[in-house]
């Protein structure tokens, strides 16, 4: 894979930003958690780093912010231990200036028929029965390392719908890796064991997509010049979109304002792949089996 | 819809002929057998499915429990088939093995397939499994250790009735409530119930449900094969062989000593138990489709003047248990339609009512089975974790009155997710309103159970049909003596009539 990148282009730290984008820029302490070994970036694209802009900007959150609900985690004293104050649910993770985190921020058109590869493992941690982080961007083919390092029972629950999905146990600190082969936004992860446990990645085949921190700020860099629709993903809100316009050596800054009168609207997941029903009335059995 | 009928009846082959599965059309097989739960456009969402727990299986998404592959992988083509034909115990779907021909099985696996396009790319890598070791004590008891290595408690409970602290709040992949399978009763395991199929279902985990698979755990030497054998082994000693259902229920006579009082009381370890299958109580509205109690099991004694009864059943919770209430919500929240009058949420309490006749029937004559009518009524022992015992009559269900004279005591012990109810009552009462327990005849009996942290109250809950209590006659002297007074005048009449003969022979020999 390396070797293959230094074929292609041999500018390291472009590439070193691409990775960043791909798998840093999650909501606090998260973002730290995936993104802890971007120097060892490997993802290659035919983007022309010279001739790339940027998009940076906040997630806002108008309205009235419902208290985040303490979780209760006294059936697991290993991970109630590791939250001496309580851990809380992150559903809504909103800053005193109104900062959304946990919105994952991504390119939804404008990059067709360009061709990106994978960087190194993205890893989600299970520590004190939470996911981190919480939502996490993947590139299509891309190893998710999933480490438990509690050592009580998890099991990671991935329910796609355009990916083939997986339930692995982990009952010991361990690690496993998995990967998604197509891109899907978003695929919930659960944890059957502790209820509360859940997570979402986002699947992409490419890797501009960044995930908002504490405070709401994301960025998505490296961009070819060209106009884009980015989407900005929330798990209780749904999406909202905005097109824009990247130059060469510019940063465009742009604001998602997600607002209360969104609550309760249809969160969109990956759609499963229903056959038209017309088509598959021409059915006519085959069977290999004597 | 014409036109699916005639196609199905196309479809069907005229005598003598055996048509290949390619002539077969699956689309006919499936819209005439399978669209009513699964849906025409394979979604699950058949007109029938609203009331389903778990719901049919989503086509689409080709998620299947039951395979022969890796956590996430496709099924195989045998994989489906054999759920086609055996259907899946404990759920909504039945074996269609001796309903279709293999033919049309064949193509329905086919049919199935074509509902995702998963199953366009490659095929799926079918796992060896080998054979089952050999169980021993050494194997079920580094299976037992593999269960707590490995935290199955956490779901299945440390007694494997589904009573684990995370059970309550189990989803399966649609968001609906399910319960953590009782491991007691293997015959109800979804792809078999032997050792190779518990093992296969620890490699393989159950698609589309909380259960995951296992196989990674060898590759990273948390376990090993053997482990997960030894663990499929203890998982498999937890249940007792397949049970028969027994028609008559034999209350055994104590000869000697006083009835047990408790319920574990060494005297029940020798006493019958017999197996009595409920389902949910769907004859009268508001219907009960999702009752949480499979199985009683049913121990009874007397001692010529007192019956005693032993009722045991699966429940993880002793209800109402706060932890469960969300758990209740949920199962009646996916329940749709709903009939008027349906439950809104957990029920009062876990109940136990058992059902008699009110007066002696004759032959084959019962009451009704829920709860008797005007003109035959029901008799019942009936008990609730709120409001204890009670005897009542009823007649029809929702009309029970509490007796003014009580007559029956009960002594309930909830433990590791299983009620055991013992009823006590004298076999003759001075209450007119009282079944009498004539001894040596049989009297109609039949169970009804309640879940309340499932949601289950009023006529919501499980049933069995009825069956006959037989209280145990003693032996009298006579059995014992007729015999042998029998064997004496035999042998001595033989041998009267054989030296007789011998002296006659001698006799004509002589002469």
């Amino acid at each position: 894979m390396f070797s293959m990148f230094q074929e292609k282009r041999g500018v390291a730290l472009p590439i070193a930003m691409l990775f960043m984008v791909g798998c840093g820029g999650g909501g606090g302490d998260a973002g730290n958690d995936s993104g802890g070994d971007a120097e060892t970036a490997q993802a290659t694209s035919s983007v022309d780093p010279s001739s790339a802009g940027n998009v940076i900007g906040t997630i806002s959150f108008t309205g009235p912010v419902p208290a985040m609900q303490t979780i209760d985690m006294s059936e697991e004293s290993v991970c109630a231990d590791k939250h001496p104050a309580g851990a809380m649910t992150e559903s809504l993770v909103v800053d005193d200036d109104g900062g959304l985190a946990n919105v994952f921020i991504y390119v939804k058109e404008g990059l067709e028929g360009q061709s990106f590869s994978p960087g190194p493992a993205a890893v989600i941690d299970q520590n004190g029965c939470v996911y981190h982080p919480h939502v996490l961007g993947v590139m299509a083919g891309q190893d998710i390392t999933i480490r438990n390092s509690d050592g009580v029972l998890h099991n990671i629950n991935a329910s796609p719908t355009e990916n083939r999905p997986f339930n692995v146990s982990q009952p010991v600190v361990m690690e496993t890796n998995r990967s998604f082969r197509v891109a899907e936004v978003m695929i919930p992860l659960r944890c059957d064991v502790h209820g509360w446990m859940n997570a979402y990645v986002g699947v992409l085949d490419h890797p501009y997509f960044s995930v908002s921190a504490v405070g709401g700020s994301f960025s998505l860099e490296t961009l070819p010049p060209g106009d884009y629709v980015i989407e900005a993903w929330h798990e209780e809100f749904g999406t909202l979109q905005q097109t824009v316009t990247v130059t060469t050596g510019e940063t465009t800054e742009i604001t998602f304002a997600f607002d209360e009168s969104m609550a309760g609207v249809d969160v969109p997941m990956g759609e499963p792949w229903i056959l038209d029903h017309a088509d598959h009335g021409a059915h006519t059995a085959q069977s290999d089996t004597p | 819809m014409a036109l699916v009928a005639i196609t199905a009846i196309v479809s069907l082959a005229p005598p003598g002929a055996t048509p290949s599965a390619a002539q077969v059309d699956g689309r006919a097989v499936y819209e005439r057998w399978c669209a009513g739960c699964h849906g025409l456009d394979g979604t699950g969402d058949g007109p029938g499915s609203g009331t389903m727990m778990p719901r049919p299986r989503d086509f689409t998404l080709a998620l299947y429990q039951v395979r022969s592959t890796l956590s996430g992988e496709l099924p195989t083509d045998d994989d489906i088939l054999q759920v086609i034909d055996l259907g899946m115990p404990g759920t909504a779907m039945p074996g269609w093995r001796d309903v279709l021909t293999r033919e049309e099985r064949l193509a329905l696996v086919d049919y199935l397939k074509s509902f995702s396009r998963f199953f366009d790319g490659p095929a799926p890598t079918e796992l060896t499994f080998g054979k089952a070791p050999r169980v021993s004590d050494e194997s079920l008891a580094a299976g037992r250790a593999a269960y707590e290595l490995i935290e199955c408690f956490k779901c299945h409970g440390d007694d494997g009735r589904g009573s684990g602290t995370s059970a309550p709040t189990l989803n399966d992949d649609y968001g609906f409530p399910i319960a953590a399978a009782d491991l007691t009763q293997n015959w109800r395991f979804n792809g078999g119930g032997t050792v190779e199929d518990i093992y296969r279902r620890l490699r393989t985990g159950l698609d589309g449900t909380p259960m995951p698979g296992f196989s990674d755990l060898i590759d990273a030497e948390v376990l090993t094969d053997d482990d997960l054998w030894s663990l499929a082994h203890y998982v498999r000693s937890l249940a007792p062989e397949t049970p028969e259902v027994r028609e008559v229920i034999v209350a055994e006579l104590l000869e000697d000593g006083e009835l047990p009082s408790t319920v574990d009381d060494e005297l029940w370890n020798d006493v019958e138990s017999y197996y009595v299958p409920m389902v949910g109580q769907i004859i009268l509205a508001p219907r009960w489709f999702n009752p949480r109690v499979s199985t009683l099991w049913v121990q009874a004694l007397h001692d010529g003047t007192d019956i005693v009864m032993l009722v045991s059943w699966t429940d993880p919770s002793m209800s109402p248990d706060p932890e469960w209430t969300e758990y209740a919500d949920q199962v009646v929240a996916s329940m749709t339609p709903r009939d008027p009058g349906s439950t809104t949420g957990p029920g009062p309490g876990d109940q136990l009512a058992v059902q008699f006749p009110q007066a002696p029937m004759q032959g084959m004559e019962r009451p009704f089975f829920l709860h008797g009518d005007s003109r035959r009524p029901a008799y019942l022992w009936s008990w609730s974790s709120v409001d204890g015992a009670n005897e009542k009559v009823a007649r029809g269900m929702g009309t029970a009155q509490t007796q003014t004279s009580q007559d029956l005591s009960v002594v309930p012990v909830h433990d590791g997710g299983q009620w055991k109810i013992l009823l006590r009552r004298t076999l003759m009462t001075e209450d007119s309103e009282d079944l009498q327990f004539p001894i040596g005849s049989a009297v109609p009996i039949a169970f009804q159970v309640w879940d309340g942290d499932n949601g289950e109250q009023g006529f919501q809950g499980a049933i069995s049909t009825w069956y006959f209590l037989l209280l145990e006659q003693a032996t009298p002297i006579s059995v014992y003596v007729i015999p042998v007074v029998a064997m004496i005048l035999t042998f001595g009449l033989g041998t009267l009539i054989v030296s007789q003969a011998k002296k006659k022979d001698q006799q004509e020999g002589a002469a």
